[in-house]
């Protein structure tokens, strides 16, 4: 397949996922914001919204005040974060469009009409500067839609072959990055020495967490406990059954990559790294990973998840 | 042009309808209005989902803007077909057989049936071409003939299209959302297919591989990228051919051979259907500045390593100027009399016919001899004064440049509009195919339809619609 189309698909993948990843963020941190202040510690729930989606920098440079109005804008229509939903989604749909012959006519379909429905809501009162609540939560549950709707076209329609794989890299990357950065924003809320009863100050920080990633309902399936931050990594981390964990995202980038490699005469630069980094995750346990300490182990994951993404693009993409 | 003063397809001046029309005819009648005007909007949103947009340059709120589409079918008896297929076979034979000769020997030249200069100086016109041999003599793969009607039998040649013609795609969807649309009325018709246009332009691609090419040629459309007006129709079309979608920067050439950029490395490239005027080809052997292009491809090119389709050069045979003589260039290599004729033209480098269509430009239609998409000409009847005396200087200033032809009363067909149904002026462009073993015609084309009241005007570009053009057998009566 073309270069440059496979270039393409990968960043379609990857700005679909990440307007979902951005949605939720925003739709957990309402939440957080809006409980009485005595069950919020310090106030500081839009900032670490910014941190977790990278967005943090871009907004202290527009001088806008830190607060909920301000940060939601620029994580939804600002034009000027590309990361913005809003951006993601043109991206998104500009990608497609430069590689439709590569898209079933329902992904072109889904993301096109993501798209148009995009535009009405440009028309509206989040677009225009004036904060509704009500618009925003049929914004965000639209755009958790559309990535559905991405997603499931991809999955039922498309060939099982370099065009599928090179999307599937792209969203898995993307969703890889995305759970370490949330990871990453709260870990101090995690570390073991904040235990305590659920009802805890941290408890709703917890259940934020599990709620940016949509997990909320199967942490209880899967460890039928109260929420114990130490098992909130051990699931984000390390449960393959979790479809947004670190494994689970490696397992199908190790797997997608050996696809790809079919055929050649030995493994490529980026095939081997993404099992290195799959057979770390595999032998790690959480008890090791808390001991050498949560912060610097999601760091260097961060790293090697951004160096492999690079690796892609040079190997395959760039040609 | 005002209706009624023009052949209209389906209703006689006494206002009944041709038997062709029936079926159609009494469904319009039956239809309640807000039918007729769901159908519309439904048809809309179908084009709009599937993206089917063209973008038109110099209007920046249009970027992608949705061609008008017009529900009522255009009926086309399989009589009146037969006898416009072959008319289009023989003009597009005549065609190839002509580049073939001034890219050669130029007989035809020599022979005095068509003056040296209009050829030979025409911007249009490749000298690198000269002598260059194309497979199976093919240059012009893909040919889109604008046909128009004046009356129950009169047909004329009003255009001929054989650089990089456009509007298939709009053949293909609109017969799709057709038949979604309204299933009864279509399946009534017994419509001749559409749908195989892909499989024969796939057949006729593959058989001009140059010999080096293996058993299966490696095929690939160039288009000028997402920002191109017709870029819909580009990706379109590569899906479904089943081929790669390249602009100039996935090709490199090297040794003389082209290659795409893959995620396997390099692989060559035999066919290129491509989309993108012969100027933008290659900056090393035409505009330097073409970002577009590809560097060496005409090299790959000339040492007949990669097929283009439609060949370089070809343009010099849907200028204008050239247009007038095609019933002698019919004669000239066919030995037949053209079947299809052409608008009687005059040729304003000629000086008695520089003197009549100055006299009567308010009549005339004055077109550039290069010009395409209706763009820089004159429709005489519908233009004010000041601009008719403004083209009058650029006329005398470079006759050469021009040629006239009468204001055809255009048939007109019915359309949907709020207000109701009205006739409105259509032109048909069907799309013809040369391949190795022949020229082939898939039964229909793309009728275009001025939307504004009276207009003479079809081009997309200047706000024209489509309709759907349904070839169908005449029914006993």
């Amino acid at each position: 397949m073309l270069s440059r189309t496979a270039d393409n698909l990968f960043w379609l993948a990857r700005y679909m996922e990440r307007a979902d990843f951005v949605a939720r963020i925003v739709e957990a941190t309402l939440r957080l914001s809006a409980l009485p202040n005595s069950y919020s510690d310090t106030g500081t729930e839009w900032e670490s919204a910014l941190e977790a989606t990278g967005a943090a920098e871009g907004f202290r440079d527009t001088k806008a005040a830190m607060e909920e109005a301000s940060v939601v804008e620029y994580l939804t229509f600002a034009a000027d974060n590309p990361s913005s939903i809003c951006n993601c989604i043109e991206w998104a749909r500009a990608n497609a469009r430069a590689v439709r012959t590569a898209l079933t006519v329902e992904v072109w379909e889904s993301i096109n009409v993501a798209w148009i429905e995009l535009k009405r809501f440009e028309q509206g009162n989040l677009a225009s500067g004036r904060y509704d609540r009500e618009d925003l939560s049929r914004f965000l549950e639209f755009v958790k839609r559309i990535s559905l709707d991405y997603d499931g076209a991809a999955h039922r329609t498309m060939l099982r072959n370099e065009a599928y794989w090179f999307s599937r890299l792209g969203l898995y990357i993307e969703r890889a990055d995305n759970t370490a950065r949330i990871l990453d924003v709260k870990y101090h809320v995690l570390l073991p020495q904040t235990e305590a009863v659920g009802g805890s100050l941290d408890y709703f920080q917890w259940t934020a967490i599990l709620r940016a990633v949509s997990a909320l309902t199967a942490y209880h399936w899967i460890y039928r406990e109260g929420i114990k931050p130490w098992l909130i990594a051990d699931l984000l981390i390390l449960r393959m059954e979790m479809p947004r964990s670190l494994i689970a995202c490696y397992d199908n980038i190790a797997r997608f990559l050996d696809e790809i490699g079919k055929g050649e005469k030995e493994p490529g630069k980026a095939q081997q790294f993404a099992h290195q980094i799959m057979s770390r995750l595999e032998q790690a346990t959480i008890k090791d990973i808390f001991k050498i300490g949560l912060h610097e182990f999601i760091t260097a994951f961060v790293e090697d998840n951004s160096l492999l993404g690079q690796t892609i693009s040079e190997q395959y993409l760039l040609n | 042009m005002k209706p009624g003063s023009c052949f209209d397809e389906m209703t006689f001046p006494d206002g009944a309808s041709r038997l062709l029309y029936q079926k159609i005819a009494r469904w319009l009648a039956e239809a309640p209005p807000d039918l007729l005007e769901s159908r519309r909007s439904h048809a809309e949103l179908m084009f709009r989902r599937i993206g089917i947009t063209f973008a038109v340059y110099g209007d920046k709120d249009a970027a992608e803007r949705l061609i008008p589409f017009d529900i009522i079918p255009r009926l086309i008896s399989r009589r009146e077909w037969n006898r416009l297929e072959a008319g289009l076979v023989q003009r597009v034979k005549a065609i190839n057989l002509f580049l073939a000769d001034i890219y050669g020997p130029r007989e035809i030249l020599k022979s005095g049936k068509v003056p040296a200069d209009i050829i030979l100086s025409n911007p249009h016109f490749r000298p690198e071409m000269a002598g260059a041999r194309v497979p199976h003599g093919v240059f012009v793969h893909i040919a889109g003939i604008d046909l128009v009607r004046t009356g129950e039998n009169e047909f004329y040649v009003l255009e001929d299209n054989v650089r990089t013609p456009s509007g298939v795609s709009y053949m293909l969807e609109n017969r799709e959302v057709m038949m979604r649309l309204i299933p009864n009325l279509f399946a009534e018709h017994q419509v001749a297919p559409v749908e195989n246009y892909p499989d024969v332009l796939l057949a006729s691609l593959r058989s001009v591989a140059p010999p080096g090419a293996g058993r299966e040629p490696v095929i690939a459309l160039m288009t000028p990228g997402q920002y191109n007006s017709a870029y819909y129709e580009h990706s379109f079309l590569a899906d479904k051919l089943g081929i790669e979608l390249v602009e100039g920067r996935d090709l490199l050439v090297q040794d003389d051979i082209v290659y795409m950029r893959t995620t396997r490395g390099p692989r060559r490239v035999d066919v290129i259907y491509r989309r993108i005027d012969d100027d933008f080809l290659d900056p090393e052997a035409f505009r330097p500045d073409s970002a577009l292009g590809v560097s060496g491809l005409m090299r790959a090119y000339l040492a007949g390593n990669v097929t283009l389709a439609n060949a370089v050069g070809t343009g010099v045979a849907d200028d204008k100027a050239v247009y007038t003589y095609m019933p002698e260039i019919i004669a000239f290599y066919l030995g037949e009399k053209a079947l299809l004729d052409n608008v009687p033209t005059w040729r304003c480098r000629e000086a008695d016919a520089l003197g009549y269509v100055i006299e009567h430009l308010p009549e005339l239609v004055v077109k550039e001899v290069n010009g395409s998409g209706g763009y820089g000409m004159l429709v005489g009847p519908h233009a004010a004064k000041a601009q008719i005396e403004e083209f009058a200087l650029k006329l005398r200033a470079n006759p050469e440049n021009f040629i006239a032809q009468p204001t055809l009363a255009l048939s007109t067909c019915p359309a949907v509009f709020e207000s109701g149904i009205a006739p409105r002026h259509v032109d048909l462009r069907p799309f013809v195919l040369s391949g190795s073993d022949g020229i082939r015609v898939v039964p229909g084309g793309l009728t275009r339809v001025a939307m504004q009241e009276g207009s003479l005007v079809v081009n997309s570009s200047q706000g024209g619609g489509t309709k759907d053009t349904w070839i169908v057998e005449e029914p006993a009566g």
